[in-house]
């Protein structure tokens, strides 16, 4: 059974917060959980199902659901970390084309500036009980930006790939955050900005790494009967696809991503080819993130992604392929350094017509959302919708 | 060797488990061992008992020749005492997270030949790891 059709995002919000010193993680769920039930016209004795991963405090979504009073039919806590909240809308419609609810609600909340978290350049171990691979990389010092470093390494190596096309990301993100009030960084930087700044972890950069911020978002799935009923612009869903990307064995591959899986099966699903798309939203957890992403997602060849990412071809109003146009996680917001939820909520955004006017893509009636959790470089869950305004 | 290498990292002891306690305990000998299935013929890495590709479980520990190549590396430059992360090839075919040492780190290179050493780790075995060849 597809699920092309059988759901609706109605309802969607972002919380303001970059730095949440006085909000607890659960105030938090519960904060944008109301901001999206409001913004769809529901409430929250209409949620029947609720999504969360595992960022919500307690054990799946039993607290959450108390917390905020829910009754749901239907509940979900898949965790493939920050893609969750993609793959989320595509199980929602799954359950509302099996009768399992009509109204799903979807949380995302993170507090890891406040809670004084680890950042992307300490080597984390998960605690109690290890997973399998742990003894064999925790020893030798993975971090979240040298792991997605060795991908950026081999692209270049096999590619030719340059830091001055990677740097073009952020260029392209920071030029859209210019017009966003609540992004974290909100000056326009050049492309020597991005390659002077210092390394990181070789060859990234710290311009080329994501913020690490506070707050959250939610997001309404509804089933079709539902958005008819409702006041706002209708965002269909046309097809959704999930995939987790592993070392395959020792048959390592840091040329690709899940979103090679993802994109076709999702493409295929929504009827629709690349070109055809508007408006990207693509994880940018790092430069390299976005550029692989787009390449698997068949916006680009293998290989081909510096070119296509470079001399603002990704800049709304300027190039031909307008992604991030919030400023994206390189520049606004990673919630949690889980920034999938967010992708989601642009390009709702965007379909709407409610983007920034400076960078609202005209006619914007198709859109993609792509999310990569995990680290890219070890074993990561991608997850890609397609959205259409109606 | 480079001044890099001069200042001590120290390394976390990994967590040895039942079923890779042969791994380490070769690892504390100067060996690198490697599963190979003995039903469908493929190596493999990290090691288990039950084949990832076939799902067989006569699988088999080997001995490698700890020569491999360079898959890709980085460079950690944030870090107390810099280190160069990276996936080696294994001469066997699977590719392992490792580190590169006792070497100038910016002259590192994909595909670079490398070769196996032994690393103490605080309170834990060995742990192998690679050095140009
Ligand atoms: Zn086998």
């Amino acid at each position: 059974m597809s699920i092309k059709g059988t759901a609706y995002i109605a309802g969607i919000y972002e919380h303001p917060t970059r730095l949440a010193k006085d909000l607890s993680l659960a105030q938090i769920h519960a904060e944008v959980a109301k901001g999206a039930l409001e913004d769809a016209g529901l409430t929250k004795d209409d949620v029947d199902g609720y999504f969360c991963a595992g960022d919500a405090p307690g054990l799946g979504p039993m607290s959450m659901v108390e917390y905020m009073g829910l009754r749901p039919r239907h509940v979900d806590a898949t965790d493939t970390g920050g893609s969750s909240y993609v793959l989320h809308v595509g199980h929602a419609a799954q359950a509302i084309a099996a009768g399992k609810c009509k109204v799903a609600l979807i949380t995302l909340a993170g507090r890891p500036r406040a809670e004084g978290m680890a950042t992307g350049t300490v080597p984390r171990s998960r605690g109690g009980t290890p997973t399998p691979d742990e003894p064999f990389e925790f020893p030798y010092g993975p971090t979240v930006v040298n792991m997605y470093a060795m991908c950026a390494t081999r692209h270049m190596y096999e590619f030719g790939t340059t830091s001055e096309q990677l740097a073009w990301i952020k260029v392209a993100a920071s030029h859209h955050a210019q017009h966003n009030p609540h992004a974290l960084l909100r000056d326009v930087v050049t492309v020597e900005d991005v390659v002077k700044s210092p390394m990181i972890a070789d060859p990234l950069h710290r311009l080329d790494c994501c913020v690490i911020t506070d707050g959250g978002g939610a997001i309404v799935v509804v089933a079709p009967e539902i958005a008819k009923s409702l006041k706002r612009p209708k965002v269909k869903l046309l097809g959704a696809a999930e995939f987790v990307k592993t070392q395959m064995g020792g048959k390592v591959d840091l040329t690709y991503s899940g979103a090679r899986v993802t994109g076709t099966a999702t493409f295929e699903e929504a009827g629709v080819k690349p070109s055809d798309i508007k408006y990207v939203s693509i994880y940018d957890s790092f430069t390299i993130t976005v550029l692989m992403q787009l390449e698997d997602l068949g916006f680009a060849e293998k290989g081909k992604g510096g070119k296509l990412v470079a001399d603002g071809n990704l800049i709304a109003g300027v190039g031909k392929l307008p992604f991030n146009t919030d400023g994206g996680g390189l520049c606004s917001n990673h919630p949690g350094n889980r920034g999938g939820l967010t992708k989601v909520l642009e390009a709702v955004r965007q379909l709407r017509g409610e983007a920034h006017p400076a960078v609202q893509v005209k006619n914007c009636d198709l859109a993609l959302a792509h999310g990569t959790g995990g680290s890219l470089g070890l074993r990561h869950g991608s997850a890609t919708v397609i959205l259409e305004r109606e | 060797m480079a001044a890099q290498e001069t200042k001590q990292r120290k390394l976390p002891a990994p967590t040895v488990s039942a079923e890779a306690q042969a791994y380490w305990d070769a690892a504390n000998q100067g060996k690198l061992l490697v599963k190979k299935c003995l039903a469908c013929g493929e190596f493999h890495h990290y090691p288990r008992p039950l084949c990832p590709f076939c799902f067989s479980d006569k699988t088999e520990w080997i001995e490698a020749s700890g020569k491999g190549t360079i898959y890709a590396f980085s460079v950690m430059r944030r870090a107390p005492v810099p280190y160069a992360m990276a996936y080696v090839t294994l001469a066997e075919g699977p590719r392992m997270v490792t580190n590169i040492v006792d070497c100038d780190f910016d002259k590192l290179k994909c595909e670079q030949p490398v070769k196996v050493v032994f690393k103490p780790t605080e309170g834990g075995p060995l742990l192998p790891m690679f050095t140009p060849a």
